[in-house]
């Protein structure tokens, strides 16, 4: 992986296959240049067990192969910076779900950039047009934002988010947001 | 400025084709997005696909999706082709500008791509 984009792509499917309704995930970087990368999801939740081995390359809950390598990446990304991966999962009926904290020092010459976090959400999206998911990124200079609850009241629920006239008009929103930055 | 209200005007615009659009996809292309795909280069083939079939108003035809490892991790960017009547197709090792290439022949034209199966690049 040599962008943290696409190990959000990566990770943020998992609260998909979690069976998750909404999928939050947000980027917020201070003033010293820390950023946390928040992904918070109502699925299903994980059991302690799962939770403890999670992170370890050879534990993985598919059948097919014995290696899963999506969050060892990313605790990889934030751990060569300086920082840290945490993820805390609640499987109790009506208030499951997982959060997953990961914290980067963007002033370290190991810290992979961000690169196309617009082609990311735009292809979640478009992979689980049914689900709704609500990003931002937030610095001091500039806040984006997009929450596909408030495009489904617009488009009512006939058209799916996943068609190409929608998905362009993302991708250009997304672009705008980040391009008018003071 | 990008905004709500033009989302709305989008809506008006789709809400006849979509009726029409309804079951009639006869190609699906399917992209391996797993973690092994999205390592080797997959989400900008998956970007090439969608723009490709947008670009050469393919969308009453063809369908992009999504899929997760099918266990060739090697061969990633991996991309299966399935259409009506006909054996699956699968491309392997792909870029931005084989995708662009298979779109125009394949989807387009009708005609695989042979040097990007997974056959031709096992021979190899």
């Amino acid at each position: 992986m040599k962008e943290l984009s696409l190990n959000i792509l990566d990770v943020a499917k998992n609260s998909v296959t979690a069976g998750a309704s909404l999928v939050q995930i947000s980027l917020l970087t201070d003033a010293s240049g820390w950023m946390t990368l928040t992904i918070a999801d109502d699925g299903c939740g994980m059991s302690k067990e799962t939770l403890q081995n999670v992170t370890d390359p050879f534990y993985t809950t598919r059948t097919t192969r014995k290696v899963g390598l999506g969050l060892p990446l990313l605790k990889l990304a934030t751990e060569q910076t300086g920082g840290s991966l945490h993820i805390e999962s609640s499987q109790e009926q009506g208030s499951s779900g997982t959060t997953l904290v990961a914290r980067f020092d963007t002033t370290s010459i190991d810290c992979m950039p961000v690169g196309d976090i617009i082609s990311t959400i735009c292809i979640l999206i478009a992979g689980s047009p049914e689900i709704d998911f609500e990003f931002s990124d937030v610095t001091p200079t500039r806040e984006v934002s997009l929450k596909t609850k408030e495009l489904r009241e617009v488009l009512g629920g006939e058209i799916s988010l996943a068609e190409p006239e929608i998905q362009g008009w993302m991708r250009e929103y997304l672009q705008e947001q980040y391009t008018s930055e003071a | 400025m990008k905004s709500l209200a033009e989302l709305a005007a989008i809506r008006e615009k789709m809400q006849s084709k979509v009726a029409l659009r309804e079951g009639e996809a006869s190609l699906r292309v399917v992209v391996g997005m797993a973690t092994c795909g999205i390592a080797a280069g997959a989400r900008p083939v998956l970007n090439a696909f969608v723009d490709g079939v947008n670009n050469a108003n393919l969308t009453d035809k063809v369908t992009v999706t999504q899929t997760g490892c099918i266990g060739i991790c090697q061969y990633e960017p991996v991309v299966e082709v399935f259409e009506e009547g006909k054996d699956k197709v699968t491309y392997v090792k792909l870029d931005a500008q084989k995708a662009a290439e298979i779109v125009e022949k394949h989807l387009k034209g009708g005609n695989v791509v042979t040097e990007y199966t997974i056959g031709a690049y096992k021979k190899d």
